[in-house]
This record gives C-alpha cells, structure tokens and sequence, in this order.
C-alpha cells in the first residue's frame, strides 16, 4: 500500500464528522424554534417569550400521542403512520394553543406601549410551565423512541434512523415554510403586514388573522422541534421550554430577528458551536456558547447577519 | 339634487389621544364628481381621509357610504365595497416587488381573470411598472411609487378612490402626468374621486367641487371655479 492511514487522523475526522452530524441535528431543532421567534417579531415586533412553551407543549402532547397511539397498537403495526399522526396532531394542537395565547394575553394589548406585551409575554410563559408541571407533573416523562433506534454506522461514526428523521423533516418543514411565506398570496399577505399595517388593511387584508396565522405556524414548527427533541433526548420535562428557548431567541437576534432565512441560519450556527464547543472545549460549557455569541452579537452586530438592509427574506 | 351622495361625513369628530383633529367635519361627494378638499398642513385632510376609510376611530358623527353607515366598520371590509385609498406618502410595501404590491391591491377578488386582465391594464397604462415588476418597491422613485400605489388602488376597481395628496413630493412633470391619470379614472372609467392636496391649484383645476379646510373644520365649500377665482383663497392657499 502506498498510502498508509494515520489512524489518528483518521479518528479525529470521524470525531469530527461524528460532530457535525449532531450539530446539524441540534442546528435543526434550534432553527425551527427560532422562526416562531422571528416570525412574530417580524409581523408585531414582539419577542415571545411565551414561545419556548409551545415547543415544551408540543414535546409533551406528543409523548401522550405516541403512548396513546402505542396502547392502540398501531405503533407496531404502522409505527411510521403513527410517528407522522402524532406530529401532525401535536402541530395542529399548539397552533390552535398559540393562537388562544395570542388573544388573550397579547391581542389586547395591541396598541398599549411595547413594554406591556412583552410582560403579558413572560407572564404568559411562567403561566403555560406551571398549567404543564401541575397537569404533567415535575418528573422526566420517558419518550418511546425505540422503535426507531438503529442506524447506519460507518466505522465510528454513527447516524441514528431518528436524526436523519429530524433533519429530513426539518428541512421539509424550512422549505415548506419558505414556500409559504415567498410563494404565496397568504405569505405576501403575511409579509407585507409585518411592513405597514395600515396599508394592509386598505389593501382589505385583515392584520388581526394574519398575525393569529403567523402565531400559529410559529408555534407548529416549534411543536415538532418538541417531539424531536423528546425522541431525541428520550424524555420531556416541563421546563424544557426555557433553555432551548432562549437559545433558539439567541440564535434568531444572531441571524438578524425579523429574518426567516436568517433564522434558519442563526439555529444552526447555534446548534453546531453548541455541539462542537461541547466536544473540543468543554462539554460542562455547552449552555454557555449560545449566549457568549448573544452578547457578542448584541454588542458587536446587533442588527444580526442579515438583519437590516442586508436581504429581503424578513416576513 | 335627487340625486344620492356616494359618500356623506356628518358631523364628524376625531382625535389622536387629547388632541382634536377633526372637529365636526361634514361634507357630500356625489357620483362621478371630483371633489378637492384643500387646506394647510396640519388641518385635519389626511385625518379625513383616514376616518372616512375607518382606519382613524371617529369620536362622534356619521359616515354614509353608498346609502350604507360605515362608521365603525372594520377598515379592511371596505376596499371590496369600492371604497379606496391612495394614502398619504404612498405606502408601498417596499420589500416587496412592483408585482405584488399590484396584486395586493386585487388581494380580496376572487375573479382570477380579471384580475389578469386588470394587472395587464395597468401595465399598459403605466409601462414604468411593467418594466420594474421584479424590483422591489422601496427601489422605485417618488414618482413611480405614486404611479404604483394608483395602480394598485386600481386594482380594486374602486367606485370612490380617495387620493392623498398626490402631488407630494413630485417633479413639476410627473405632477402633470398623475393629474391626467386621474382626469381619466374619472372620466373613462367614471370613477368617483375624493382629492386632498396641499397645491390648492393644482386640485381645484381638476376638481369640479372644493371644501376648504382649516383647523378641524370646513370653513368654505363651493365650485371648484369659484373657489379658484376667490380673493380669498387666492391670498390664502394661491400665494397671492
């Protein structure tokens, strides 16, 4: 053999690939999140933070689903079909949630000072985690993903069935959602509200249902990011609305908020630091990188990478 | 007259918090007229405008539309009713393209083919926007924003266009060239129009009918000749 492999060098690219791919899985989850973020911010400039519930909400009626679904024993019949029942139900579900959110806490407060919504907005998000811990109770509830555990593996590097799951259907529901917003008269409609309300209204489009619509398709995505993360990670906890939140809100100002490509974007610069700063820094620290770019962001670019001038794909 | 107002304002007040700007504002707008409402910066014509479209709450009074009150309604359940405005400074979506701010204006039609065939109108009637279809809206100069935002008025085929000052901010010829646009709307296509403008000359030449406006409250209403050949409207708004 002319070549001979450095097996060192050789484990150190797998590690690195290894990386890579849960980066982009991670990536994935935080860019789903972080278009609910943006998108509202976008058409009533508001920072939701109430929008890390819906993610939690969405991992939790999933988990019902999918039991449900299993005591049935269509999870052993049609495991797929289940799989897919439950992401559509658990969508739907915290769409219908998000839009109820809307109404009644920030609906109201519409034409009150920015400072009133956003506190109707943390209200909101210490209302929904209390509703999930007293019904859901405090403990990790187990997720039923082991019907779809093995993988391909190649040498050390291994891809399990459910992250190319999550990044398929992640990539299916960012392409889906970019077809909606720039290919559609319901997407014009959507971005041309986020640009002059009253105009919209002279061009005889209610601001009112179009706000509710982003409401709910903000939340739908984040829904699925939930069940992701629950077959993912193998169980929900009540409060695991607040950290990836608030991670997917750093990756959205990162990408420039208001910006739905820079969304995507920013989850997955997010997702892959997080992942990488894990394996080559510190894993103790995988919490820590996601803010030490928020505040490098707000101090150095606060308008984020495609913020402001920069490209046209706000909502 | 027998004939019916297309749009009556009866009494109508209104007000930004504490600050009045309309203070019993009435007038009639019959169809097929131009109307011109003239008056200074700040006397409540773009107010007018916005109440009449519902946009502005009104404090007190009544809005007649088509033999309908309207008062109260939801702003956007007007444009399919044929009452539309072309507001003040335009608003053109600008990150959105020529195209779809055109097609917004046809947003509420469901009659797919005219709406086709509107679109191509008014690309023959202005060939600028045919040409800067891709482009986006906030790219355009004032001129052809001003052409943009009557085309997509236009696209609602309305009965009442109510114009906002559109002369603002033009060149002296493209002025001329919206002038005559809208001489047409209105004797082409019979459309009714209700004027604002601060170039009182300009709007009352155009109009048959004019109110003057001052302060919240109309203070003259005569023909549009008439009020040109007034001494004072001439020393007032004519700078004479």
């Amino acid at each position: 053999m002319l070549y001979q492999a450095n097996p060192q060098a050789e484990e150190a690219m797998e590690y690195f690939i290894q990386q890579l791919i849960n980066g982009l899985t991670l990536g994935g989850l935080y860019a789903l999140i972080a278009l609910g973020y943006t998108m509202v911010y976008g058409v009533i400039q508001l920072i939701n933070f109430a929008h890390g519930e819906f993610f939690a909400a969405g991992g939790y009626v999933g988990v019902i689903l999918l039991n449900f679904f299993a005591g049935r024993g269509l999870m052993d019949t049609h495991p797929w079909l289940g799989l897919f029942g439950a992401f559509a139900l658990t969508m739907a579900y915290c769409a219908f949630l998000a839009m109820a959110v809307e109404k009644v806490a920030y609906k109201p407060l519409r034409h009150q000072s920015r400072l009133a919504v956003l506190l109707s907005a943390l209200g909101m998000s210490i209302f929904l985690q209390n509703a999930l811990m007293l019904t859901q109770g405090v403990f990790d509830k187990p997720y039923p993903g082991e019907k779809f555990s093995g993988g391909l593996v190649f040498g050390d590097i291994r891809i399990s069935v459910l992250q190319m799951m999550i990044v398929g259907l992640t990539i299916l529901l960012l392409v889906g959602l970019n077809l909606l917003v720039f290919k559609t008269r319901i997407g014009m409609a959507m971005r041309a509200t986020a640009q002059d309300k009253v105009m919209t209204s002279l061009v005889a489009i209610s601001s009112n249902r179009i706000i509710s619509l982003t409401f709910a398709i903000g939340a739908g995505l984040a829904a699925a990011a939930g069940i992701m993360f629950g077959l993912y990670y193998g169980s929900v906890r009540y409060d695991m609305g607040f950290v990836p939140g608030i991670k997917a809100f750093a990756a959205a100002v990162l990408g420039g908020i208001g910006n739905i490509t820079g969304a995507m974007l920013g989850g997955l610069i997010i997702g892959m630091v997080e992942i990488f700063g894990a394996g080559y820094i510190s894993g103790q620290y995988k919490d820590v990188f996601a803010f030490i770019i928020l505040i490098a962001v707000l101090y150095f670019k606060p308008t984020g990478i495609m913020g402001e001038n920069v490209d046209d794909t706000r909502v | 007259m027998a004939v019916q107002p297309i749009l009556e304002l009866k009494e109508i007040h209104a007000s930004y918090g504490s600050i009045k700007a309309l203070k019993g504002i009435s007038l009639r707008v019959y169809p097929g007229e131009i109307v011109a409402i003239i008056g200074a910066n700040g006397a409540g014509k773009s107010s007018t405008l916005m109440a009449t479209c519902c946009v502005l709450p009104i404090d007190r009074g009544e809005i007649w539309y088509n033999g309908q009150p309207i008062h109260g309604k939801a702003a956007e359940s007007l444009p399919p009713t044929g009452l539309c405005q072309v507001p003040e400074g335009r608003r053109i979506f600008p990150r959105l393209t020529v195209d779809e701010n055109l097609r917004l204006g046809a947003f509420h039609r469901k009659d797919k083919a005219a709406v086709e065939k509107d679109r191509q109108h008014m690309f023959s009637l202005f060939p600028i926007l045919r040409d800067r279809r891709k482009q986006h809206g906030g790219t355009l100069s004032g001129g052809e924003q001003q052409m943009l935002a009557i085309a997509r008025a236009l696209m609602t085929r309305p009965k009442l266009l109510l114009l906002d000052e559109p002369s603002l901010g033009l060149a002296p010829l493209i002025v001329q060239q919206i002038f005559d646009i809208i001489h047409d709307i209105n004797q082409k296509d019979g459309t009714t129009i209700l004027l604002v403008e601060q170039n009182a000359n300009l709007a009352l030449q155009a109009a048959s009918r004019g109110y003057v406006l001052e302060t919240g409250t109309i203070t003259l209403e005569d023909d549009a000749k008439k009020l040109l050949g007034n001494p004072e409207i001439r020393k007032a708004y004519l700078g004479e």
